[in-house]
């Protein structure tokens, strides 16, 4: 997708002196800040809804919410983070209703079948190959990470992304979603290794994974090494 | 390896999301990275499960289109001028 415009950059200092402007009435000085902010708000809302259409409407959304809330808006967080997570509770609305439409449970994203029974047990126990990070073009990377969050649940994958792409604590994660913090965590670890797993077989040594998938026998977190020493 | 060593394993994986979010002080936490010393699957597990969620945290962030940044823009223009018509 061809670059159109150039994203502000801002410290904090600045951000604050264009609120009090746009406070004053200044529209520029608003829409400083939105070029400033919109990557990374619609950065959390495409990661949440996994679609650029509905992640457009929640971005739209929140700016005009934004904009209409200006006046009360403190600085207590910056104005990013506030969009964003304007943002966030767009989109967990529309999370909400896509289960409710599909008549999934009406208790919404506070279902508890995420939260209980043991932590799966971790699968793939073969090292990546290399930094993905540095090893991947930038939009493979973006692909590569859209397709793995889509292999999550509706569950996992809200509170993976408002901890780990928002950056929210997981208390205000937890809040967020109307679950308890012992809840968060367990589900939060859930999604981690959900994700590690299916990265895994992405960036995973394929030497190693095939020597893997060949040898582990009852599967276990230990059984690899054993198996391999026998097989020498 | 006995099935006693690998449940250990896995009740010392509730740990992981204290060494994910750096609170190492905590009792699991801190029995976790005891553990890793001798045990190279936990450590593998914990080194991919980091990566995991440092790949995340790390992202660029994504761009906007130049249609829906066009069409934001000029939406927040006129919402603006609405605001302050009034």
């Amino acid at each position: 997708m061809p670059k159109i415009h150039t994203a502000l950059l801002l410290d904090r200092a600045a951000e604050s002196a264009l609120v009090l402007q746009a406070q004053q009435g200044d529209f520029e000085a608003f829409d400083q800040l939105v070029r400033h902010c919109e990557r990374r708000v619609f950065t959390v809302a495409l990661r949440l809804l996994g679609n650029r259409e509905d992640a457009e409407n929640a971005v739209q959304t929140a700016f005009l919410k934004a904009l209409e809330a200006l006046d009360g808006f403190r600085g207590e967080s910056s104005f990013c983070s506030w969009v964003a997570r304007i943002a966030s509770r767009v989109g967990l609305d529309l999370l909400r209703s896509r289960k409710r439409h599909e008549g999934a449970s009406l208790d919404e994203l506070s279902g508890d079948e995420d939260d209980e029974g043991n932590i799966p047990r971790p699968w793939l126990l073969v090292d990546w190959r290399e930094d993905p990070s540095r090893s991947v073009e930038r939009q493979e990377l973006h692909n590569i990470l859209s397709q793995a969050l889509d292999k999550l649940s509706p569950n996992l994958r809200a509170i993976f992304v408002l901890r780990d792409v928002q950056g929210l604590s997981t208390e205000e994660a937890a809040t967020e979603l109307g679950i308890t913090a012992g809840n968060a965590k367990v589900r939060l670890l859930r999604a981690r290794l959900r994700l590690r797993e299916i990265l895994t077989e992405v960036f995973g040594s394929e030497d190693q994974a095939r020597d893997h998938l060949r040898i582990i026998g009852d599967g276990g977190l230990a059984a690899a090494p054993a198996a391999r020493e026998e097989d020498a | 390896m006995s099935h006693d060593a690998s449940h250990e394993c896995q009740e010392l994986l509730q740990g992981l999301a204290d060494h994910l979010d750096g609170e190492t002080q905590s009792r699991m936490c801190q029995e976790l990275r005891r553990h890793m010393d001798g045990c190279p699957n936990c450590r593998l597990v914990v080194d991919t499960a980091q990566r995991t969620v440092q790949l995340f945290r790390g992202e660029e962030p994504i761009e906007l289109s130049q249609d829906f940044h066009l069409r934001l823009h000029a939406s927040l223009r006129d919402a603006w001028k609405r605001k302050f018509a009034k």
